[in-house]
């Protein structure tokens, strides 16, 4: 009845909407200045995320408001990743500005797609329905793939590009199907209808297991985790190393979204189940992460097998809300907000460690075997000590912010009871610190092996810089950002 | 009373650090006496800790309490008793000696060597005074990285293994001191105040499951017999100022460890252990005495003899009387005095020679009388000679052993034999003697800035020995309330 339409507010989705016009926008002057004004795409792109960025803190008014008939859904916790995506996008474009730019990469498409792909995350950020999660999903997955392979002439990149594609839609596929038997046993797509239906009871208890059990299986897909994880060190590795960073930082915190929102505002009446899911990846993560990086010669390599114990970590936080069935507001915010704090602090990290393999790569040079960071404490004793904070705060060592991460999940693993998680998690982390430390054997005790100069611009340099002190500075004083993440989870739950 | 002290003592070394790694190792002069600078002013902000200090006070003095994790409560909470309060003087000023001994041997990478021994510096400083349990993970951990650094970039030539084995060892330890950590703050209702824990009543299974926790993190930092493995091989490969530190400072952390959290926080369980715990730290006694006799490198002779000396700490501490546990406090700063000094005094021969073993060397008491008789002196000390520190601490341990039980006390008054035999012997093969050979016959006596080292440490080795009550006046107190607290049971 087309008379009974109403016009959705579109208000709270003013971010996304501004992004879309304007990648518009990128495509036509890339394709009337592209040729001879390859800079132009670039800078459009910077500025859309500003200006997504001012519109996200425009429209935020702290309060949760759904729109498109409870499809989408702005609240502080979608403000505040939303942010921390925009950043994380606009850092990777100033870090990889020259290492695209010397490869003949930085053209439109590039651009573009890294904008459909942030909009993915942000339509998956605010998703407050299946429908608009998996739309999210699969724009941000869409673009990911076509950017894996950007890089044409590349065979890796494009194997990588295969093996990420046939893998993430066999996921997406197991995500619908889950999906579907969800919507099957309780008739709603809203979040909300769904925790409503599973609440009063409504819905056969195995289809929703079942439909669980793939809704799960998507999600550990998308955030790494073991078994779900064959398809990272691949791609990570043959990826381009701007876009391996690209693919490693942003997607996981809108992974990160897709999971609370599923699995704590939609599923919540299953905690109990998805819970020993969760735990039984993240423990599997944990292990397999750290062990399979200790044997790895690539840093990209590396860092892929370090991401997949990472979000292990961050999943242990997550899968800490729920005690013995029982839930009190005190305990899930303790563990949704140190799953979050993970989210933001993984991110920070995993962009300054590619950042400095941007750094060392130059025109025809990909410095991306753990050999090339050799004696970098004799070429730069800066950077060198810029990546030493990088290691040693995924490592988690204090003064970073790798360590606080960590300490907030573990307390909050121990707190919901999982003291044996949490010593096992402790010692495979103890395996973990001994990779990031032969990195930083490398650079500070060994002799290099390649004396060329840095020639990275001043625009990833300052950068770099910004980032480690950034890295130690929130190590130093973790209040500040602790409590946003706990207030923005509060106000939003 | 909210004082600074504690904070200068923690910050002024690591703020001073910044401006010697950003000179940078080209203008070495200009990094050598701004590092000697930083530590000198790192010494003279902690003075005041012992001239102010309220001997008469059990509780803790200096203190200063700042909100710094608010989310869960963690404080930057700083206070220093009469057990901790030396150890921040000891620190602070072995840090000048390490800085005078690295003046002229360090050539590659200056800037960074001082930088990273003041840090060190102001991290040790932090460990000591740090009142929350958190405060001290954080300082207690991050103070592996610049030592990872030191050995693993100034040390010799297997120093990138010895390096990460010290890391991992000490960070395998401390891990689960973090779970055991976040445990208490959980089972005290969200505080992370070591004081509080002080009083907390906790049963007897997770009593001992703590204590477990906290002995593989301070065990390993002693080092108790059998984690004791990366100490030698830490020793070795380090440069001599990384010795001094390892030694002197760093081993005295896991022992403080122990009077600041296991014996306090879980009572019950240290007696409930103490057995175990005086068989290990016999064993560390009297085993690797003898395993110090038969070592042919000076530097892991001395390794060896740190180890035995550190069992008598822990020793000490588990006989759980009075004259136990201020001997095992005094074995410990006199511990520092002395092994900093002895590896000060092989690395002044290292300097000439580039060799640690001792068939290199006899007769050094030829070309170098001063040295010599400096260094004869020290290993009197180390061996325990009365009117020398060595010996105060030592005497008091085994008083208080044969209290507790007179064949204890034996086991451990053969260490008296056993430090002299594998010390002297030491001296007799490279000190005395007719002159091995040609490159002991070229060695110069050490030098001005040497021997104020050398001789700064020998006063202090001397003036605890004739009159150790100083050191002993300002623990008394704090010892006093500590045995109070192990005695009540936290049932």
């Amino acid at each position: 009845m087309l008379n009974n339409f109403v016009m959705p507010d579109l208000y709270p989705a003013a971010p996304e909407i501004f992004l879309l016009l304007m990648s518009f926008l990128v495509l036509f002057v890339d394709l009337f200045f592209g040729a001879t004004h390859r800079w132009m795409a670039a800078m459009l792109t910077a500025i859309t995320l500003l200006g997504c960025a001012a519109l996200t803190l425009v429209t935020s008014d702290g309060q949760t408001t759904l729109t498109f008939s409870n499809m989408f859904v702005d609240d502080l916790l979608s403000d505040f990743l939303k942010l921390m995506t925009y950043l994380a996008v606009l850092m990777m474009l100033v870090y990889s500005r020259q290492y695209l730019a010397d490869r003949g990469l930085d053209k439109g498409e590039f651009y573009v797609l890294v904008l459909y792909a942030t909009l993915g995350m942000m339509v998956m950020i605010s998703a407050a329905s299946l429908l608009t999660m998996y739309l999210g999903l699969e724009l941000m997955s869409l673009s990911l793939y076509g950017l894996v392979a950007i890089d044409r002439d590349s065979t890796r990149g494009t194997e990588a590009a295969m093996k990420y594609f046939v893998l993430g839609a066999l996921a997406s596929g197991l995500l619908l199907y889950g999906m579907s038997m969800i919507y099957g046993a309780t008739g709603s797509l809203e979040l909300g209808g769904i925790a409503q239906a599973m609440y009063q009871g409504h819905g056969e208890k195995t289809v929703l297991i079942f439909g669980l059990v793939f809704l799960v299986a998507g999600v550990a897909f998308k955030l790494g985790l073991v078994p779900f994880h064959m398809w990272i060190p691949d791609v990570y590795h043959g990826a381009p190393t701007a876009v391996t960073m690209f693919v490693g930082s942003a997607p996981k915190l809108a992974a990160f979204a897709m999971a609370l929102r599923l699995l704590v505002y939609g599923m919540f009446g299953l905690a109990g189940d998805w819970q020993k899911m969760l735990l039984v990846m993240a423990v599997l993560s944990i292990g397999l992460g750290n062990l399979a990086a200790i044997a790895q010669t690539n840093i990209k390599r590396m860092l892929a097998y370090s991401a997949i114990s990472h979000m292990g970590y961050m999943v242990l936080g997550l899968m800490s809300g729920v005690v013995g069935g029982q839930v009190d507001a005190f305990t899930a915010v303790n563990a949704y907000s140190s799953a979050l704090y993970y989210s933001v602090a993984y991110v920070l990290m995993t962009l300054g460690a590619f950042g400095t393999v941007l750094l060392l790569s130059r025109a025809g040079y990909e410095a991306e075997n753990l050999e090339d960071f050799k004696g970098l404490n004799k070429r730069s004793p800066w950077f060198a000590a810029m990546m030493l904070i990088f290691m040693f705060s995924m490592a988690g060592i204090p003064f970073f912010i790798g360590f606080f991460a960590k300490f907030a999940v573990l307390l909050a693993a121990i707190k919901a009871g999982y003291t044996t998680v949490a010593v096992i998690a402790v010692m495979f982390s103890l395996i973990g610190a001994f990779y990031y430390l032969r990195v930083v054997k490398l650079m500070y005790f060994d002799a290099p092996a390649d004396s060329a100069p840095i020639s990275a611009g001043l625009d990833l340099r300052v950068l770099l810089s910004l980032n480690g002190l950034a890295v130690a500075g929130f190590g130093l004083f973790p209040d500040a950002l602790m409590l946003v993440c706990t207030t923005t989870l509060m106000r939003s739950l | 009373m909210n004082s600074q002290l504690l904070s200068l003592a923690i910050w002024v070394p690591i703020l001073g650090a910044l401006p010697v790694f950003w000179i940078g190792s080209e203008r070495r002069a200009l990094v050598r006496w701004l590092s000697l600078l930083v530590a000198v002013a790192g010494f003279l902000v902690t003075i005041p800790l012992y001239t102010g200090f309220d001997v008469s006070q059990a509780g803790m003095q200096f203190v200063e309490k700042t909100p710094w994790i608010t989310r869960f409560n963690v404080q930057y909470f700083l206070g220093v008793d009469g057990i901790s309060m030396p150890f921040i003087l000891l620190n602070s000023l072995i840090t000048i000696f390490v800085v005078l001994a690295g003046w002229e041997v360090i050539e590659e990478k200056q800037a960074q060597y001082m930088g990273a021994f003041l840090v060190m510096s102001g991290l040790m400083n932090g460990i000591f005074s740090a009142l929350d349990g958190i405060l001290f993970y954080v300082f207690f951990e991050a103070s592996l990285i610049p030592m990872y650094i030191i050995i693993g970039v100034w040390g010799g030539p297997n120093r990138v293994y010895a390096a990460i084995k010290f890391f991992l060892y000490t960070l395998l330890g401390s891990l689960l001191m973090l779970v055991a950590l976040i445990w208490l703050f959980l089972e005290a209702g969200g505080s992370f105040s070591i004081l509080d824990w002080h009083k907390m009543h906790i049963g007897m299974a997770p009593q001992i499951l703590i204590f477990i926790a906290f002995l593989v993190s301070f065990a390993v930092k002693v080092p108790m017999w059998p984690v004791h493995t990366w100490l030698p091989d830490a020793h070795v490969e380090a440069p001599t100022g990384g010795s001094v530190v390892l030694a002197a400072i760093a081993l005295k952390l896991g022992a403080y460890g122990f009077v600041r959290f296991s014996l306090p926080i879980v009572p019950d369980a240290s007696h409930h252990l103490a057995p175990m715990m005086i068989a290990l730290s016999l064993i560390a006694v009297v085993y690797i005495g003898f395993v110090a006799l038969v070592q042919t490198d000076m530097k892991k002779l001395i390794a060896y003899s740190s180890i035995s000396h550190m069992g008598f700490v822990t020793l000490g501490f588990f006989i759980f009387n009075a004259i136990g546990v201020e001997g095992a406090l005094v074995q410990m700063i006199s511990h520092g005095f002395i092994s900093a000094a002895m590896f000060l005094c092989v690395g002044v021969m290292y300097d000439r020679m580039h060799s640690r073993q001792i068939a290199d060397y006899g007769g050094v008491v030829h070309t170098m009388p001063k040295f010599a008789a400096l260094f004869v002196f020290f290993a009197m000390s180390n061996s325990g000679l009365p009117a020398t520190s060595g010996f105060v601490g030592e005497f008091m341990v085994i008083l208080g052993a044969i209290k507790a039980n007179f064949w204890m006390g034996f086991a451990a008054a053969t260490t008296l034999i056993l430090g002299a035999a594998y010390t002297l012997w030491m001296i007799k093969r490279v000190v005395f003697g007719p002159v091995g050979n040609s490159h002991v016959a070229e060695l110069t006596d050490i030098n001005g800035r040497e021997f104020l080292v050398l001789g700064l440490l020998a006063v202090c080795v001397l003036a605890m020995g004739l009159y150790p009550f100083p050191f002993t006046e300002v623990m008394h107190a704090s010892v006093d309330n500590l045995l109070k607290h192990v005695a009540a049971s936290k049932l």
